[in-house]
């Protein structure tokens, strides 16, 4: 992007208060009963005036010790919690959580359930950037997206519901498959759904990424370079619209992910806009995933591998790589012989997003501030755990 | 002055006070509904049969709450402030005529009158500002102030082409002048254009509702506000839409002027179709950044309005008939000039700054 001859050679940005004048900063506390801080992310700024010096972000409003009570339960128990740490998306931390076991216990998961997961997991993905869709739309200062996305979300909470019983915390895989068989008519549901999401999509899209007023507030805002990203250690969307095709599901194939034909996204500039675009871009991709998974799976065919009745965690560790909606999450899952894990860490993107809260926000202005920290697609609940 | 025009003016400005309450609870019932329309769900529904009773229901529910002072709040600044931005934005609605008849106070200067007045609302938006003792509302306030007189220099200037026009400042004048002519939107386009968007800026509706952008200073000066203080704010909101959607009738749409219906039905479609207007836009545009508002004003709007002034000036001194050529002419320059200054001023790339990076960990 070409930028004004005046300010060639200018570091600072375009507001004269940082040279010109000299006031006073302002300490202001954003959160964490702000709403657009995504839950409960507390912000401590320092501001000149409307631009931003300094940002100390402050996490743990929504700490639950999720990892230590996985270390309290039996293996059995856990999915439970693990559905607890990203809300928006419960399937990609179970998803994670059973890769990780089966890898322990090396159990072989049966076709259709693999089918499934993934079915369900894009589904999820789906559902998780609708929901930042819906949010980033109403930071970027009005309503109707907000209403547009949680629509087709809640159309696909619906499905959820159907399968699982639950429409948010699924807790429906377990080691070596399923919890329980999918209904019969899951095929249909998912097939009937997908005209709907890529009807939505397009409207999404219609609403406001040709938007000029969006344009104007999203391009060019916040660039971030790859090492810039790489040094401040995204990953997911985030690290996708500086320019990198990195997709744990590209790169490791877990799961069955090596038999589906899709791209990958990517932006340029890594703005906001960008941001933006590759996860808009990425779920037109996970429709085209589901709908090449319901070809591919068996219409018959057991639900759940050969597990032991108790489950015993081995000795050892396993430790899983899974592309969440918000980047990579891994679940290091150690055993000592006991019902119960010795140790389950999970390493959440959204906890590195928003630490680098702190690196992105200063020299933003107080209203991108809230653009940015959207932008981010954190979630609290996986950032505090 | 005998005792019966005081006691008729008196009654004149009784029914302004209870129509503007009413104003406001039509309009806030016209916007849910049309908002849920565009977002594809029912709007209130519940309340009354189609939700028409809504509106007074979270009337009385504002009326009955209570109305809180925060302990760092100036308190008497805090308190009058709301009667501040209250008084003027009924004191304007004195100046508007509804029908040739039907207007509360009418003065020669009355174009003058209902431009001027709203400016002395922003010290009330200040004095609340200030008076709240909370960081928000300060900067909303700051962003108020900047962006309220910013654009009351576009809005005045583009409304001087029509009192060039008609050679008047007198509304009723300025109606008139349309009904034997042409309605001033047709003349004057662009001046209409700018009339709306700075209108729009004035009374911090979307997309410049930068100053009380819930999601950035969760609703600036009026953060703090509750019950019945809040609902002042409320009722001079939706009233200053009406006020903007009413003078662009009367200045630009040709006021009650219009065949066979009575004059007041005229003059209430025509400003329901701006109204509509402007909330239709509330449920389609994103809020823009105040450093590219500010940028829009000073350096777009401002400009065209004044080569919009040169454009009424040479009809002033030369007659009609330049007009034809000049208008068509003039809308399709300024048309060009605005894409223009939109891409080079407003949707101009910032450099961002150098990051504070943390060092990559080295194994240890």
């Amino acid at each position: 992007m070409r930028s004004h001859p005046r300010e060639m050679g200018r570091t600072v940005t375009d507001t004269p208060s940082a040279t010109d004048l000299a006031t006073q900063e302002l300490t202001i506390n954003m959160g964490p009963q702000h709403p657009s801080t995504h839950g409960v992310l507390r912000l401590i700024l320092t501001v000149d005036g409307e631009l931003i010096t300094k940002a100390i972000p402050d996490i743990g409003f929504l700490h639950r010790g999720i990892e230590k009570i996985c270390e309290t339960w039996t293996f059995r128990q856990i999915p439970v919690m693990a559905d607890r740490a990203d809300y928006l998306s419960a399937f990609t931390t179970e998803f994670g959580l059973m890769i990780a076991a089966e890898e322990l216990w090396e159990i072989e998961v049966p076709e259709r359930a693999e089918y499934a997961r993934v079915i369900l997991a894009e589904l999820n993905r789906l559902a998780s950037h609708f929901m930042f869709y819906a949010s980033f739309g109403l930071d970027v200062g009005f309503t109707t997206p907000t209403m547009f996305g949680w629509r087709t979300r809640e159309s696909i909470q619906d499905l959820f519901e159907e399968v699982t019983g639950a429409r948010l915390l699924h807790n429906y895989l377990a080691v070596g498959g399923l919890r329980l068989d999918l209904p019969p008519d899951f095929k249909d549901a998912v097939a009937g759904l997908l005209p709907e999401i890529e009807k939505s999509i397009d409207q999404c899209n219609g609403l406001i990424t040709d938007s000029e007023i969006f344009q104007a507030r999203t391009k060019g805002v916040n660039r971030l370079s790859v090492e810039e990203a790489a040094r401040l250690g995204l990953t997911g969307p985030m690290l996708r619209a500086t320019g990198i095709a990195r997709d744990l599901r590209r790169l490791l194939s877990y799961s069955i992910y090596d038999r589906f034909d899709f791209d990958i996204p990517v932006g340029e500039n890594g703005d906001l806009f960008d941001r933006y675009k590759v996860r808009m871009l990425e779920m037109e991709q996970s429709v085209r995933i589901v709908r090449q998974a319901l070809k591919g799976m068996p219409d018959e065919g057991p639900f759940q591998g050969k597990v032991p009745r108790i489950l015993r965690l081995p000795e050892g560790d396993a430790y899983s790589r899974t592309e969440s909606p918000r980047g990579d999450l891994c679940i290091y899952l150690v055993g000592s012989g006991a019902t119960k894990a010795y140790r389950v860490k999970i390493r959440s993107p959204a906890f590195v997003a928003a630490s680098a809260l702190e690196a992105l926000l200063p020299g933003a202005y107080l209203a991108d501030a809230v653009l940015i920290i959207g932008s981010t697609d954190v979630v609290m609940g996986e950032v505090d755990r | 002055m005998t005792l019966l025009d005081v006691v008729i003016a008196i009654v004149k400005v009784l029914v302004l006070l209870i129509l503007a309450p009413l104003i406001a609870l039509v309009f806030t019932y016209a916007e849910r509904k049309l908002l849920g329309r565009i977002q594809q769900r029912m709007g209130p529904w519940h309340v009354g049969p189609m939700g028409l009773f809504q509106a007074p229901a979270d009337a009385i529910k504002l009326l009955m709450k209570e109305s809180l002072t925060p302990e760092k709040a100036e308190r008497w600044i805090y308190l009058i402030a709301p009667f501040l931005v209250f008084g003027p934005t009924i004191a304007v609605l004195t100046g508007i005529p509804f029908t040739r008849e039907l207007v509360a106070a009418n003065l020669d200067l009355g174009l003058l009158y209902v431009l001027a007045l709203p400016a002395v609302v922003i010290i009330g938006f200040v004095m609340a500002g200030w008076g709240s003792g909370n960081k928000y509302a300060l900067i909303g306030t700051a962003r108020m102030v900047a962006q309220a007189i910013s654009y009351e220099l576009p809005l005045l200037v583009s409304v001087l082409g029509v009192a060039l026009l008609a050679n008047s400042l007198d509304l009723t004048v300025i109606v008139e002048a349309q009904a034997s002519t042409v309605w001033y939107v047709v003349v004057q386009p662009t001046a209409f254009a700018i009339f709306i968007m700075a209108g729009l800026a004035e009374t911090s509706r979307t997309p410049f509702d930068i100053a009380i952008a819930e999601s950035e200073v969760m609703g600036g000066p009026l953060i703090e506000y509750s019950g019945i203080r809040w609902a002042m704010f409320f009722l001079a909101e939706y009233v200053n839409v009406f006020i903007l959607a009413a003078l662009s009738t009367v200045i630009f749409l040709g006021g009650w002027a219009g065949p066979f219906l009575p004059p007041i039905l005229w003059f209430a479609l025509k400003t329901g179709f701006v109204v509509t207007f402007i909330l239709w836009l509330r449920a389609t545009l994103p809020r823009l950044r105040i450093d590219q508002l500010m940028a829009l004003c000073w350096k777009v709007l401002l400009p065209l309005s004044l080569l919009n002034l040169v454009v009424v000036s040479v009809q002033a001194v030369y007659g009609w008939l330049p007009m034809i050529a000049l208008v068509p002419l003039s809308v399709v320059l300024a048309f060009w000039f605005y894409r223009r200054a939109w891409t080079r001023l407003v949707m101009r790339p910032r450099p961002s700054a150098p990051r504070d990076l943390p060092t990559p960990a080295t194994a240890g």
